[in-house]
Protein backbone atom coordinates (compact mmCIF):
# COMPACT_ATOMS: atom_id res chain seq x y z
CA UNK A 1 0.00 0.00 0.00
CA UNK A 2 1.20 3.72 -0.46
CA UNK A 3 0.71 5.86 2.67
CA UNK A 4 1.04 9.44 2.22
CA UNK A 5 1.98 11.79 5.17
CA UNK A 6 1.00 15.53 4.98
CA UNK A 7 3.86 17.92 6.94
CA UNK A 8 3.45 21.21 7.51
CA UNK A 9 6.60 23.57 8.66
CA UNK A 10 5.29 25.78 11.25
CA UNK A 11 7.12 28.35 13.87
CA UNK A 12 8.49 26.72 16.74
CA UNK A 13 5.77 27.07 19.76
CA UNK A 14 8.80 28.81 22.22
CA UNK A 15 8.47 31.74 19.34
CA UNK A 16 7.19 34.93 20.26
CA UNK A 17 5.17 36.56 17.88
CA UNK A 18 5.47 39.39 16.14
CA UNK A 19 3.09 41.34 13.11
CA UNK A 20 5.13 41.51 9.99
CA UNK A 21 5.60 44.40 7.78
CA UNK A 22 3.01 43.34 5.11
CA UNK A 23 0.72 43.46 8.30
CA UNK A 24 -0.62 39.98 7.50
CA UNK A 25 1.48 37.39 8.54
CA UNK A 26 4.33 37.08 11.39
CA UNK A 27 7.54 38.46 10.71
CA UNK A 28 9.98 35.58 10.23
CA UNK A 29 13.09 37.27 11.68
CA UNK A 30 14.70 35.09 14.11
CA UNK A 31 11.90 32.57 13.72
CA UNK A 32 12.93 28.75 14.50
CA UNK A 33 10.85 26.53 12.17
CA UNK A 34 9.86 22.51 13.36
CA UNK A 35 7.88 19.94 11.89
CA UNK A 36 4.14 20.70 13.40
CA UNK A 37 4.13 18.74 16.21
CA UNK A 38 1.14 16.73 15.15
CA UNK A 39 2.71 15.66 11.69
CA UNK A 40 5.21 13.64 14.11
CA UNK A 41 2.30 11.78 15.55
CA UNK A 42 1.46 11.38 12.01
CA UNK A 43 4.54 10.36 10.21
CA UNK A 44 5.32 7.66 13.69
CA UNK A 45 1.62 6.01 12.42
CA UNK A 46 2.19 6.01 8.81
CA UNK A 47 5.94 3.88 9.73
CA UNK A 48 4.20 1.60 12.32
CA UNK A 49 1.43 0.77 9.57
CA UNK A 50 4.06 0.09 6.88
CA UNK A 51 5.49 -2.04 9.73
CA UNK A 52 2.75 -3.76 10.49
CA UNK A 53 2.01 -4.79 6.94
CA UNK A 54 5.43 -6.03 6.27
CA UNK A 55 5.14 -5.93 2.89
CA UNK A 56 6.91 -3.42 -0.27
CA UNK A 57 4.35 -0.38 1.27
CA UNK A 58 5.70 2.91 1.34
CA UNK A 59 5.46 5.72 2.91
CA UNK A 60 5.22 9.38 0.80
CA UNK A 61 5.49 12.67 3.02
CA UNK A 62 3.94 15.63 0.85
CA UNK A 63 4.47 19.40 2.31
CA UNK A 64 2.98 22.42 0.44
CA UNK A 65 5.19 25.23 0.92
CA UNK A 66 8.51 26.92 0.19
CA UNK A 67 12.43 25.28 -0.13
CA UNK A 68 12.50 25.44 3.80
CA UNK A 69 9.75 23.05 3.74
CA UNK A 70 12.48 20.47 2.82
CA UNK A 71 13.69 20.83 6.28
CA UNK A 72 10.86 19.53 7.33
CA UNK A 73 10.44 16.59 5.18
CA UNK A 74 13.81 15.74 5.96
CA UNK A 75 13.10 15.24 9.39
CA UNK A 76 9.71 12.92 8.48
CA UNK A 77 12.50 10.78 6.04
CA UNK A 78 14.92 10.49 9.13
CA UNK A 79 12.57 9.30 10.56
CA UNK A 80 12.24 6.42 8.16
CA UNK A 81 9.33 7.78 5.45
CA UNK A 82 10.54 6.46 2.36
CA UNK A 83 10.47 9.69 0.02
CA UNK A 84 9.54 13.49 -0.07
CA UNK A 85 7.42 15.46 -2.53
CA UNK A 86 7.63 19.06 -2.21
CA UNK A 87 4.56 21.20 -3.71
CA UNK A 88 6.29 24.15 -4.61
CA UNK A 89 4.26 27.38 -3.87
CA UNK A 90 6.02 30.50 -1.79
CA UNK A 91 2.70 32.41 -1.50
CA UNK A 92 0.53 31.90 1.15
CA UNK A 93 -2.54 29.55 0.26
CA UNK A 94 -5.55 28.94 2.64
CA UNK A 95 -6.48 25.52 3.84
CA UNK A 96 -8.68 25.01 0.41
CA UNK A 97 -5.79 25.52 -1.58
CA UNK A 98 -3.50 23.29 0.08
CA UNK A 99 -5.71 20.76 0.41
CA UNK A 100 -5.86 21.08 -3.86
CA UNK A 101 -2.41 20.53 -4.23
CA UNK A 102 -2.00 17.70 -1.50
CA UNK A 103 -4.62 15.59 -2.95
CA UNK A 104 -4.00 16.41 -6.25
CA UNK A 105 -0.79 14.97 -5.78
CA UNK A 106 -2.34 12.30 -3.27
CA UNK A 107 -4.36 11.12 -6.53
CA UNK A 108 -1.64 11.35 -8.78
CA UNK A 109 0.65 8.76 -6.07
CA UNK A 110 -1.42 6.42 -6.20
CA UNK A 111 -2.01 7.00 -2.02
CA UNK A 112 -4.93 4.95 -0.31
CA UNK A 113 -4.01 5.60 3.24
CA UNK A 114 -3.29 9.15 4.03
CA UNK A 115 -2.22 10.67 7.70
CA UNK A 116 -2.27 14.39 8.89
CA UNK A 117 -1.84 15.93 11.88
CA UNK A 118 -5.40 17.20 13.46
CA UNK A 119 -4.29 20.92 13.28
CA UNK A 120 -1.54 22.85 12.31
CA UNK A 121 -0.19 24.95 15.42
CA UNK A 122 0.48 27.98 12.76
CA UNK A 123 -2.72 28.83 11.44
CA UNK A 124 -4.84 26.49 13.63
CA UNK A 125 -7.21 25.66 11.52
CA UNK A 126 -7.89 22.14 11.72
CA UNK A 127 -9.41 21.36 9.07
CA UNK A 128 -6.73 19.88 6.02
CA UNK A 129 -6.98 16.45 6.38
CA UNK A 130 -11.04 16.43 6.05
CA UNK A 131 -10.78 18.71 3.18
CA UNK A 132 -8.00 16.48 1.70
CA UNK A 133 -10.64 13.34 1.93
CA UNK A 134 -13.60 15.12 0.99
CA UNK A 135 -11.53 16.04 -2.34
CA UNK A 136 -10.92 12.55 -2.64
CA UNK A 137 -13.81 11.29 -1.78
CA UNK A 138 -12.06 9.46 0.89
CA UNK A 139 -13.31 8.23 4.30
CA UNK A 140 -12.20 10.69 7.00
CA UNK A 141 -11.94 10.45 10.53
CA UNK A 142 -10.04 13.60 12.87
CA UNK A 143 -8.77 13.78 15.51
CA UNK A 144 -8.01 10.14 15.99
CA UNK A 145 -5.69 8.76 19.27
CA UNK A 146 -6.37 4.96 18.48
CA UNK A 147 -6.41 3.37 15.65
CA UNK A 148 -7.14 -0.13 13.79
CA UNK A 149 -6.69 -1.32 10.56
CA UNK A 150 -7.67 -4.78 9.48
CA UNK A 151 -8.11 -4.83 5.77
CA UNK A 152 -10.19 -2.72 4.41
CA UNK A 153 -11.37 -1.98 7.77
CA UNK A 154 -10.50 0.94 9.71
CA UNK A 155 -11.60 1.70 13.70
CA UNK A 156 -10.90 4.36 15.27
CA UNK A 157 -11.38 6.12 18.80
CA UNK A 158 -11.33 10.05 18.36
CA UNK A 159 -10.91 12.03 20.85
CA UNK A 160 -14.58 14.44 21.54
CA UNK A 161 -15.25 16.91 24.26
CA UNK A 162 -16.37 14.69 27.22
CA UNK A 163 -14.86 11.72 26.00
CA UNK A 164 -13.80 9.33 22.81
CA UNK A 165 -16.05 8.25 19.75
CA UNK A 166 -15.02 5.23 18.15
CA UNK A 167 -15.39 5.52 14.77
CA UNK A 168 -15.77 2.37 11.47
CA UNK A 169 -15.20 3.24 7.85
CA UNK A 170 -13.04 1.43 5.07
CA UNK A 171 -10.21 2.30 2.80
CA UNK A 172 -9.28 4.55 1.15
CA UNK A 173 -9.13 6.97 4.17
CA UNK A 174 -7.21 10.07 6.06
CA UNK A 175 -6.67 9.83 9.55
CA UNK A 176 -5.68 13.37 11.70
CA UNK A 177 -3.46 12.33 14.64
CA UNK A 178 -3.84 13.39 18.04
CA UNK A 179 -1.05 13.36 20.68
CA UNK A 180 -1.85 10.12 22.40
CA UNK A 181 -2.00 8.02 18.83
CA UNK A 182 1.95 6.84 19.42
CA UNK A 183 5.28 8.23 20.70
CA UNK A 184 6.89 9.48 17.80
CA UNK A 185 10.41 7.71 17.35
CA UNK A 186 13.53 9.97 17.26
CA UNK A 187 15.11 10.05 14.12
CA UNK A 188 18.63 7.94 14.98
CA UNK A 189 22.10 9.25 13.38
CA UNK A 190 21.72 6.32 10.98
CA UNK A 191 17.86 8.02 10.13
CA UNK A 192 19.67 10.96 10.07
CA UNK A 193 22.63 9.94 6.97
CA UNK A 194 19.97 8.31 5.54
CA UNK A 195 17.95 10.95 5.10
CA UNK A 196 20.75 12.56 2.65
CA UNK A 197 20.37 10.04 0.29
CA UNK A 198 16.37 9.89 -0.19
CA UNK A 199 14.71 11.79 -2.84
CA UNK A 200 13.05 14.71 -2.08
CA UNK A 201 10.82 15.15 -5.55
CA UNK A 202 10.28 19.17 -6.29
CA UNK A 203 7.21 20.56 -8.58
CA UNK A 204 4.75 23.21 -8.39
CA UNK A 205 1.76 22.65 -6.34
CA UNK A 206 -1.47 22.53 -8.31
CA UNK A 207 -2.79 25.86 -8.78
CA UNK A 208 -6.09 26.36 -6.40
CA UNK A 209 -7.92 30.02 -5.74
CA UNK A 210 -8.02 30.52 -1.78
CA UNK A 211 -11.66 30.73 -0.48
CA UNK A 212 -10.93 33.18 2.24
CA UNK A 213 -8.69 36.03 2.66
CA UNK A 214 -6.49 37.75 5.22
CA UNK A 215 -7.07 41.29 5.58
CA UNK A 216 -4.68 41.89 8.36
CA UNK A 217 -2.83 40.47 11.40
CA UNK A 218 -2.85 42.05 14.90
CA UNK A 219 -1.42 41.30 18.41
CA UNK A 220 -4.17 40.60 20.63
CA UNK A 221 -4.39 43.49 23.55
CA UNK A 222 -1.83 43.19 26.14
CA UNK A 223 -2.96 42.23 29.41
CA UNK A 224 -2.89 44.74 32.45
CA UNK A 225 -0.48 43.28 35.23
CA UNK A 226 -2.65 41.46 37.75
CA UNK A 227 -2.41 42.02 41.52
CA UNK A 228 -0.35 39.92 43.88
CA UNK A 229 -2.77 39.64 46.93
CA UNK A 230 -0.21 38.12 49.11
CA UNK A 231 2.13 35.21 50.12
CA UNK A 232 -0.10 32.61 52.07
CA UNK A 233 -3.74 31.41 52.83
CA UNK A 234 -4.08 34.55 54.75
CA UNK A 235 -4.70 36.13 51.07
CA UNK A 236 -7.69 33.76 50.67
CA UNK A 237 -10.34 35.93 52.02
CA UNK A 238 -9.56 38.74 50.02
CA UNK A 239 -8.86 36.54 46.55
CA UNK A 240 -12.49 35.38 46.99
CA UNK A 241 -14.39 38.82 47.63
CA UNK A 242 -12.51 40.38 44.31
CA UNK A 243 -13.57 36.96 42.53
CA UNK A 244 -17.30 37.49 43.76
CA UNK A 245 -17.59 41.56 43.33
CA UNK A 246 -14.92 42.73 41.10
CA UNK A 247 -14.79 39.94 38.89
CA UNK A 248 -18.57 38.69 39.43
CA UNK A 249 -17.37 34.94 38.41
CA UNK A 250 -17.96 33.19 41.43
CA UNK B 1 -25.93 34.41 -3.19
CA UNK B 2 -28.96 32.93 -1.37
CA UNK B 3 -30.45 35.00 1.40
CA UNK B 4 -30.39 32.50 4.12
CA UNK B 5 -28.16 32.03 7.02
CA UNK B 6 -28.33 28.36 8.47
CA UNK B 7 -27.31 27.89 12.10
CA UNK B 8 -26.14 24.12 12.52
CA UNK B 9 -27.23 23.42 15.91
CA UNK B 10 -25.36 20.10 17.53
CA UNK B 11 -27.09 17.72 19.48
CA UNK B 12 -25.82 14.76 22.35
CA UNK B 13 -27.63 12.32 23.33
CA UNK B 14 -31.07 13.76 22.22
CA UNK B 15 -29.85 17.27 23.56
CA UNK B 16 -28.89 20.69 22.11
CA UNK B 17 -25.92 21.86 23.72
CA UNK B 18 -25.33 25.08 25.15
CA UNK B 19 -23.07 25.81 22.09
CA UNK B 20 -26.31 25.20 19.85
CA UNK B 21 -27.40 28.06 21.33
CA UNK B 22 -24.66 30.44 20.62
CA UNK B 23 -24.76 30.06 17.03
CA UNK B 24 -28.89 30.52 16.67
CA UNK B 25 -28.00 33.85 18.57
CA UNK B 26 -25.28 34.22 16.33
CA UNK B 27 -26.92 33.51 12.95
CA UNK B 28 -29.92 35.74 14.16
CA UNK B 29 -27.92 38.71 14.86
CA UNK B 30 -25.81 38.45 11.91
CA UNK B 31 -29.22 37.86 9.57
CA UNK B 32 -30.47 41.36 11.09
CA UNK B 33 -26.79 43.17 10.09
CA UNK B 34 -27.23 41.44 6.91
CA UNK B 35 -30.67 41.95 6.04
CA UNK B 36 -30.97 38.20 5.99
CA UNK B 37 -33.14 35.42 6.62
CA UNK B 38 -31.96 33.23 9.84
CA UNK B 39 -32.96 29.64 10.62
CA UNK B 40 -31.45 26.56 12.19
CA UNK B 41 -31.43 22.52 11.29
CA UNK B 42 -30.49 20.25 13.18
CA UNK B 43 -29.46 16.59 12.71
CA UNK B 44 -30.45 13.67 14.74
CA UNK B 45 -32.97 11.24 16.21
CA UNK B 46 -35.18 12.59 18.81
CA UNK B 47 -34.79 15.81 19.82
CA UNK B 48 -35.88 17.03 23.22
CA UNK B 49 -35.44 20.63 23.67
CA UNK B 50 -35.65 21.55 19.89
CA UNK B 51 -38.35 24.82 21.01
CA UNK B 52 -35.92 26.05 23.27
CA UNK B 53 -34.75 28.08 20.09
CA UNK B 54 -37.23 30.53 19.87
CA UNK B 55 -35.36 32.18 22.84
CA UNK B 56 -32.74 32.80 20.87
CA UNK B 57 -34.29 34.40 18.14
CA UNK B 58 -35.36 31.89 15.28
CA UNK B 59 -38.29 30.44 15.05
CA UNK B 60 -37.99 28.27 12.04
CA UNK B 61 -36.31 24.98 12.67
CA UNK B 62 -36.11 21.75 10.30
CA UNK B 63 -35.13 18.74 12.05
CA UNK B 64 -33.36 16.63 9.60
CA UNK B 65 -34.67 13.31 10.77
CA UNK B 66 -33.51 9.39 11.08
CA UNK B 67 -33.02 6.63 13.51
CA UNK B 68 -30.10 6.23 12.22
CA UNK B 69 -28.49 9.38 13.19
CA UNK B 70 -28.89 9.13 16.81
CA UNK B 71 -25.04 9.16 16.86
CA UNK B 72 -22.88 11.33 14.72
CA UNK B 73 -21.91 10.18 10.96
CA UNK B 74 -20.01 12.79 9.45
CA UNK B 75 -21.04 11.16 6.01
CA UNK B 76 -24.93 11.07 6.90
CA UNK B 77 -24.90 14.57 8.69
CA UNK B 78 -22.84 15.74 5.70
CA UNK B 79 -24.84 14.70 3.13
CA UNK B 80 -28.25 15.94 4.90
CA UNK B 81 -27.01 19.63 5.51
CA UNK B 82 -25.28 19.67 2.40
CA UNK B 83 -28.60 18.94 0.51
CA UNK B 84 -30.60 20.99 2.55
CA UNK B 85 -28.28 24.28 2.09
CA UNK B 86 -28.13 23.73 -1.13
CA UNK B 87 -31.78 23.43 -1.45
CA UNK B 88 -32.19 26.69 0.24
CA UNK B 89 -29.51 28.29 -1.52
CA UNK B 90 -27.80 29.05 2.48
CA UNK B 91 -25.53 32.17 1.72
CA UNK B 92 -24.06 31.78 5.24
CA UNK B 93 -23.80 28.16 7.76
CA UNK B 94 -22.57 28.69 11.32
CA UNK B 95 -21.65 26.27 13.56
CA UNK B 96 -20.23 25.80 17.11
CA UNK B 97 -16.68 25.45 16.77
CA UNK B 98 -16.81 21.77 18.40
CA UNK B 99 -15.77 18.38 17.73
CA UNK B 100 -18.44 17.82 15.71
CA UNK B 101 -18.47 21.41 14.50
CA UNK B 102 -14.73 20.77 13.25
CA UNK B 103 -15.57 18.04 11.89
CA UNK B 104 -18.97 18.52 9.55
CA UNK B 105 -17.48 22.25 9.17
CA UNK B 106 -14.90 21.51 6.27
CA UNK B 107 -16.64 18.19 4.77
CA UNK B 108 -19.46 20.85 3.97
CA UNK B 109 -16.98 23.28 2.55
CA UNK B 110 -15.97 21.40 -0.18
CA UNK B 111 -19.30 20.24 -0.79
CA UNK B 112 -20.67 23.83 -1.10
CA UNK B 113 -17.37 24.73 -2.49
CA UNK B 114 -17.44 27.35 0.47
CA UNK B 115 -14.72 28.83 2.53
CA UNK B 116 -14.40 28.02 5.85
CA UNK B 117 -13.11 30.71 8.65
CA UNK B 118 -13.14 27.98 11.50
CA UNK B 119 -12.70 29.33 15.58
CA UNK B 120 -14.01 32.75 15.01
CA UNK B 121 -14.06 35.07 18.45
CA UNK B 122 -15.75 37.79 16.66
CA UNK B 123 -18.00 38.36 13.78
CA UNK B 124 -18.80 41.99 11.94
CA UNK B 125 -21.09 42.72 9.39
CA UNK B 126 -22.72 46.07 10.55
CA UNK B 127 -21.00 47.97 8.27
CA UNK B 128 -22.67 45.11 5.81
CA UNK B 129 -19.34 43.45 4.98
CA UNK B 130 -18.59 40.79 6.62
CA UNK B 131 -15.81 39.84 8.31
CA UNK B 132 -14.10 37.80 11.01
CA UNK B 133 -11.30 37.85 13.35
CA UNK B 134 -10.09 34.76 14.35
CA UNK B 135 -6.84 33.18 16.65
CA UNK B 136 -3.77 32.29 15.81
CA UNK B 137 -0.89 30.88 17.03
CA UNK B 138 -2.68 29.31 19.82
CA UNK B 139 -3.90 33.29 20.62
CA UNK B 140 -0.49 34.37 19.95
CA UNK B 141 -1.95 36.49 17.38
CA UNK B 142 -5.52 37.69 15.87
CA UNK B 143 -6.26 37.82 11.74
CA UNK B 144 -9.24 39.61 9.91
CA UNK B 145 -10.21 37.13 7.28
CA UNK B 146 -13.10 37.62 4.45
CA UNK B 147 -14.51 35.13 2.92
CA UNK B 148 -14.38 35.03 -1.20
CA UNK B 149 -16.27 32.29 -2.48
CA UNK B 150 -20.16 32.53 -2.18
CA UNK B 151 -21.37 29.98 0.16
CA UNK B 152 -19.66 30.88 3.63
CA UNK B 153 -18.98 28.56 6.64
CA UNK B 154 -18.32 30.21 10.03
CA UNK B 155 -17.44 28.09 13.41
CA UNK B 156 -17.87 30.06 16.66
CA UNK B 157 -15.69 29.12 19.81
CA UNK B 158 -17.84 28.26 22.27
CA UNK B 159 -18.22 30.48 25.14
CA UNK B 160 -17.38 33.35 23.50
CA UNK B 161 -20.61 34.38 21.64
CA UNK B 162 -22.55 34.71 24.73
CA UNK B 163 -26.50 33.39 24.26
CA UNK B 164 -28.94 34.80 26.52
CA UNK B 165 -32.55 33.54 26.21
CA UNK B 166 -35.47 36.13 25.90
CA UNK B 167 -38.59 35.33 27.91
CA UNK B 168 -41.11 36.20 25.76
CA UNK B 169 -40.16 34.49 22.61
CA UNK B 170 -43.00 32.13 21.49
CA UNK B 171 -43.25 28.43 19.90
CA UNK B 172 -40.64 27.28 17.53
CA UNK B 173 -42.06 26.44 13.96
CA UNK B 174 -40.46 22.64 13.68
CA UNK B 175 -40.40 21.00 10.11
CA UNK B 176 -39.49 17.41 10.33
CA UNK B 177 -38.18 15.89 7.87
CA UNK B 178 -37.51 12.06 7.84
CA UNK B 179 -33.95 11.42 6.09
CA UNK B 180 -34.41 7.74 4.42
CA UNK B 181 -31.18 5.16 4.05
CA UNK B 182 -28.09 7.99 5.53
CA UNK B 183 -24.98 7.77 4.27
CA UNK B 184 -23.31 5.98 6.78
CA UNK B 185 -20.08 5.79 5.27
CA UNK B 186 -18.26 6.82 8.05
CA UNK B 187 -20.07 6.08 11.40
CA UNK B 188 -19.72 6.35 15.63
CA UNK B 189 -20.42 3.44 16.75
CA UNK B 190 -20.01 3.99 20.53
CA UNK B 191 -19.11 6.55 22.86
CA UNK B 192 -17.24 6.13 25.39
CA UNK B 193 -17.62 8.74 28.45
CA UNK B 194 -15.09 9.88 30.53
CA UNK B 195 -16.62 9.38 33.88
CA UNK B 196 -19.29 12.14 34.43
CA UNK B 197 -16.84 14.76 33.96
CA UNK B 198 -17.41 17.75 32.38
CA UNK B 199 -14.16 18.81 29.63
CA UNK B 200 -11.67 22.27 29.65
CA UNK B 201 -13.00 23.16 26.00
CA UNK B 202 -16.78 23.37 27.77
CA UNK B 203 -16.13 24.46 31.30
CA UNK B 204 -16.81 28.19 32.09
CA UNK B 205 -14.39 27.98 35.45
CA UNK B 206 -11.04 25.80 35.03
CA UNK B 207 -9.33 24.79 38.03
CA UNK B 208 -5.78 23.54 36.54
CA UNK B 209 -2.79 22.05 38.40
CA UNK B 210 0.95 22.18 37.20
CA UNK B 211 4.06 20.46 38.54
CA UNK B 212 4.02 22.73 41.71
CA UNK B 213 1.24 20.37 42.39
CA UNK B 214 4.33 17.63 43.23
CA UNK B 215 2.24 14.69 42.68
CA UNK B 216 -1.12 12.92 41.16
CA UNK B 217 -1.87 11.77 44.56
CA UNK B 218 -2.37 15.60 45.17
CA UNK B 219 -4.63 16.46 42.57
CA UNK B 220 -7.31 15.91 44.75
CA UNK B 221 -7.00 19.28 45.66
CA UNK B 222 -7.37 20.63 42.41
CA UNK B 223 -10.64 18.39 42.04
CA UNK B 224 -12.16 19.20 44.74
CA UNK B 225 -12.15 22.72 44.03
CA UNK B 226 -13.31 22.66 40.66
CA UNK B 227 -15.90 20.41 41.93
CA UNK B 228 -17.23 23.15 44.12
CA UNK B 229 -16.99 25.84 41.59
CA UNK B 230 -18.61 23.68 39.16
CA UNK B 231 -15.77 23.83 36.68
CA UNK B 232 -13.40 21.24 35.11
CA UNK B 233 -9.61 20.19 35.90
CA UNK B 234 -6.92 21.18 33.68
CA UNK B 235 -3.68 20.35 33.70
CA UNK B 236 0.19 21.80 31.78
CA UNK B 237 1.37 19.71 30.36
CA UNK B 238 4.27 19.09 31.90
CA UNK B 239 2.00 16.81 34.25
CA UNK B 240 0.41 15.44 31.64
CA UNK B 241 3.83 14.23 29.85
CA UNK B 242 4.51 12.52 33.49
CA UNK B 243 1.40 10.94 33.39
CA UNK B 244 -0.16 11.86 36.41
CA UNK B 245 -2.86 13.61 33.97
CA UNK B 246 -5.12 12.64 30.67
CA UNK B 247 -3.51 14.41 28.03
CA UNK B 248 -7.79 15.32 27.59
CA UNK B 249 -7.08 17.74 30.35
CA UNK B 250 -3.84 19.59 28.81
CA UNK B 251 -4.28 23.22 28.18
CA UNK B 252 -1.93 24.95 25.93
CA UNK B 253 -1.10 24.81 22.31
CA UNK B 254 -0.27 21.23 22.14
CA UNK B 255 -4.05 20.92 24.34
CA UNK B 256 -6.69 22.55 24.45
CA UNK B 257 -7.48 26.60 23.76
CA UNK B 258 -9.45 27.48 26.27
CA UNK B 259 -11.34 31.03 27.25
CA UNK B 260 -13.40 30.77 30.61
CA UNK B 261 -14.57 33.08 32.61
CA UNK B 262 -12.44 31.51 35.03
CA UNK B 263 -9.08 30.07 35.32
CA UNK B 264 -7.27 29.31 37.85
CA UNK B 265 -3.43 28.42 37.85
CA UNK B 266 -1.95 26.27 40.76
CA UNK B 267 1.93 25.60 40.27
CA UNK B 268 2.06 26.53 37.21
CA UNK B 269 4.79 28.57 35.88
CA UNK B 270 3.60 29.64 32.68
CA UNK B 271 5.62 28.90 29.97
CA UNK B 272 4.72 30.66 26.83
CA UNK B 273 3.09 27.25 25.15
CA UNK B 274 0.98 27.15 28.14
CA UNK B 275 -0.39 30.87 27.84
CA UNK B 276 -1.53 30.35 24.19
CA UNK B 277 -3.90 28.05 25.33
CA UNK B 278 -5.64 30.36 27.70
CA UNK B 279 -4.35 33.87 28.01
CA UNK B 280 -7.63 34.83 26.18
CA UNK B 281 -9.59 33.79 29.88
CA UNK B 282 -11.68 36.53 31.16
CA UNK B 283 -10.25 36.47 34.96
CA UNK B 284 -6.84 34.07 35.55
CA UNK B 285 -5.91 33.15 39.34
CA UNK B 286 -2.67 32.45 39.80
CA UNK B 287 -0.97 30.39 42.82
CA UNK B 288 2.35 29.56 42.64
CA UNK B 289 5.48 30.05 45.12
CA UNK B 290 7.51 31.64 42.74
CA UNK B 291 6.80 35.28 42.55
CA UNK B 292 8.64 36.11 39.55
CA UNK B 293 7.16 32.78 37.42
CA UNK B 294 5.48 34.09 34.35
CA UNK B 295 1.90 33.56 34.41
CA UNK B 296 1.89 36.35 37.39
CA UNK B 297 2.07 38.65 34.03
CA UNK B 298 -1.23 37.24 32.91
CA UNK B 299 -3.36 37.16 36.17
CA UNK B 300 -5.50 39.03 37.02
CA UNK B 301 -5.01 38.26 40.49
CA UNK B 302 -2.22 35.84 42.09
CA UNK B 303 -1.07 34.59 45.52
CA UNK B 304 2.59 34.00 45.56
CA UNK B 305 2.60 31.67 48.01
CA UNK B 306 2.43 27.56 48.44
CA UNK B 307 -0.60 25.28 46.66
CA UNK B 308 -0.56 23.76 50.18
CA UNK B 309 -1.14 26.07 52.23
CA UNK B 310 -3.24 28.37 49.70
CA UNK B 311 -5.50 25.18 47.88
CA UNK B 312 -7.19 23.64 51.27
CA UNK B 313 -7.95 27.79 52.60
CA UNK B 314 -9.32 28.66 49.66
CA UNK B 315 -11.35 25.41 49.34
CA UNK B 316 -12.61 26.44 52.80
CA UNK B 317 -13.67 29.69 51.91
CA UNK B 318 -15.76 28.95 48.94
CA UNK B 319 -17.54 26.01 51.35
CA UNK B 320 -17.94 28.97 53.60
CA UNK B 321 -19.40 31.58 51.06
CA UNK B 322 -21.27 28.89 49.44
CA UNK B 323 -23.47 27.88 52.46
CA UNK B 324 -24.50 31.78 52.87
C1 LIG C 1 6.33 21.64 21.27
C2 LIG C 1 5.91 22.00 22.67
C3 LIG C 1 4.56 22.11 22.95
C4 LIG C 1 4.13 22.39 24.25
N1 LIG C 1 2.79 22.49 24.51
C5 LIG C 1 2.37 22.75 25.77
C6 LIG C 1 0.97 22.83 26.08
O1 LIG C 1 0.10 22.64 25.22
N2 LIG C 1 0.62 23.08 27.35
C7 LIG C 1 1.53 23.28 28.36
O2 LIG C 1 1.13 23.50 29.51
N3 LIG C 1 2.83 23.22 28.08
C8 LIG C 1 3.28 22.95 26.82
N4 LIG C 1 4.62 22.83 26.60
C9 LIG C 1 5.54 22.76 27.76
C10 LIG C 1 5.92 24.08 28.38
O3 LIG C 1 7.03 24.60 27.70
C11 LIG C 1 6.27 23.89 29.86
O4 LIG C 1 7.32 22.96 29.96
C12 LIG C 1 5.12 23.41 30.75
O5 LIG C 1 3.96 24.19 30.53
C13 LIG C 1 5.50 23.50 32.19
O6 LIG C 1 4.54 22.95 33.03
P1 LIG C 1 4.41 23.41 34.54
O7 LIG C 1 4.13 24.86 34.60
O8 LIG C 1 3.43 22.50 35.21
O9 LIG C 1 5.82 23.03 35.16
P2 LIG C 1 7.04 23.97 35.58
O10 LIG C 1 7.45 24.87 34.50
O11 LIG C 1 8.05 23.04 36.17
O12 LIG C 1 6.44 24.89 36.71
C14 LIG C 1 6.06 24.45 37.98
C15 LIG C 1 5.73 25.69 38.79
O13 LIG C 1 5.23 25.31 40.04
C16 LIG C 1 5.71 26.20 41.02
N5 LIG C 1 5.70 25.48 42.31
C17 LIG C 1 6.46 24.44 42.70
N6 LIG C 1 6.11 24.03 43.91
C18 LIG C 1 5.07 24.80 44.31
C19 LIG C 1 4.28 24.88 45.47
N7 LIG C 1 4.43 24.01 46.49
N8 LIG C 1 3.31 25.82 45.54
C20 LIG C 1 3.14 26.70 44.52
N9 LIG C 1 3.86 26.67 43.39
C21 LIG C 1 4.83 25.74 43.29
C22 LIG C 1 7.09 26.57 40.56
O14 LIG C 1 7.45 27.85 41.08
C23 LIG C 1 6.93 26.60 39.05
O15 LIG C 1 6.61 27.91 38.58
C24 LIG C 1 5.08 22.58 25.29
C25 LIG C 1 6.43 22.51 25.00
C26 LIG C 1 6.86 22.23 23.71
C27 LIG C 1 8.33 22.16 23.43
N1 LIG D 1 1.24 23.28 3.79
C1 LIG D 1 0.95 22.02 4.15
N2 LIG D 1 1.59 20.99 3.55
C2 LIG D 1 1.32 19.70 3.91
N3 LIG D 1 0.43 19.37 4.84
C3 LIG D 1 -0.23 20.35 5.47
C4 LIG D 1 -0.02 21.73 5.17
N4 LIG D 1 -0.83 22.46 5.96
C5 LIG D 1 -1.52 21.58 6.73
N5 LIG D 1 -1.17 20.31 6.44
C6 LIG D 1 -1.65 19.06 7.08
O1 LIG D 1 -2.94 19.28 7.61
C7 LIG D 1 -2.94 19.14 9.03
C8 LIG D 1 -3.93 20.09 9.65
O2 LIG D 1 -3.59 21.42 9.34
P1 LIG D 1 -4.57 22.66 9.52
O3 LIG D 1 -5.86 22.31 8.90
O4 LIG D 1 -3.86 23.77 8.82
O5 LIG D 1 -4.67 22.89 11.00
C9 LIG D 1 -1.49 19.33 9.43
O6 LIG D 1 -1.21 18.70 10.66
C10 LIG D 1 -0.77 18.68 8.25
O7 LIG D 1 -0.78 17.27 8.37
Amino acid sequence: MKIAVCVSHVPDTATKVKVGSDGKSIDPTGVTYIINPYDEFAVEEALKTKEKLGDDSEVVVISVGGDSSKETIRKALAMGADRGVLLKDDNPRDSFAVAKALSEEIKAQGCELVFCGKQSVDYDNTITGQLVAEMLGYSCIPVVVELTIDGNKIRAEREIEGGREVVETELPAVITAQKGLNEPRYASLKGIMAAKKKTIEEKPAAEAESLTEVLSMKLPPPKQPGRILGTDSSAVPELVRLLREEAKVL
Amino acid sequence: MGNKILAVLEQREGKLKRSAFEAVSTASKLAKDLSMEAEAVVVGSEVSNINDIAKYGISKVVHLKSADFENYSSTGYRDAVADYAQEVDAGYIILANTALGKDLAPRLGVKLNAGCIMDCINIDASSGEFVATRPVYAGKALIDVKPKSAKKIITIRPNVFKAAPSEEAGEANVEVREITSPNLQTRVVEFKKSEGKLDVAEADIIVSGGRGMKGPENFHLIEELADLLGGAVGASRAVVDAGWRPHSEQVGQTGKTVSPSLYIACGISGAIQHLAGMSSSKYIVAINKDKEAPIFNVADYGIAGDVFDVLPALIEEIKKVKAG
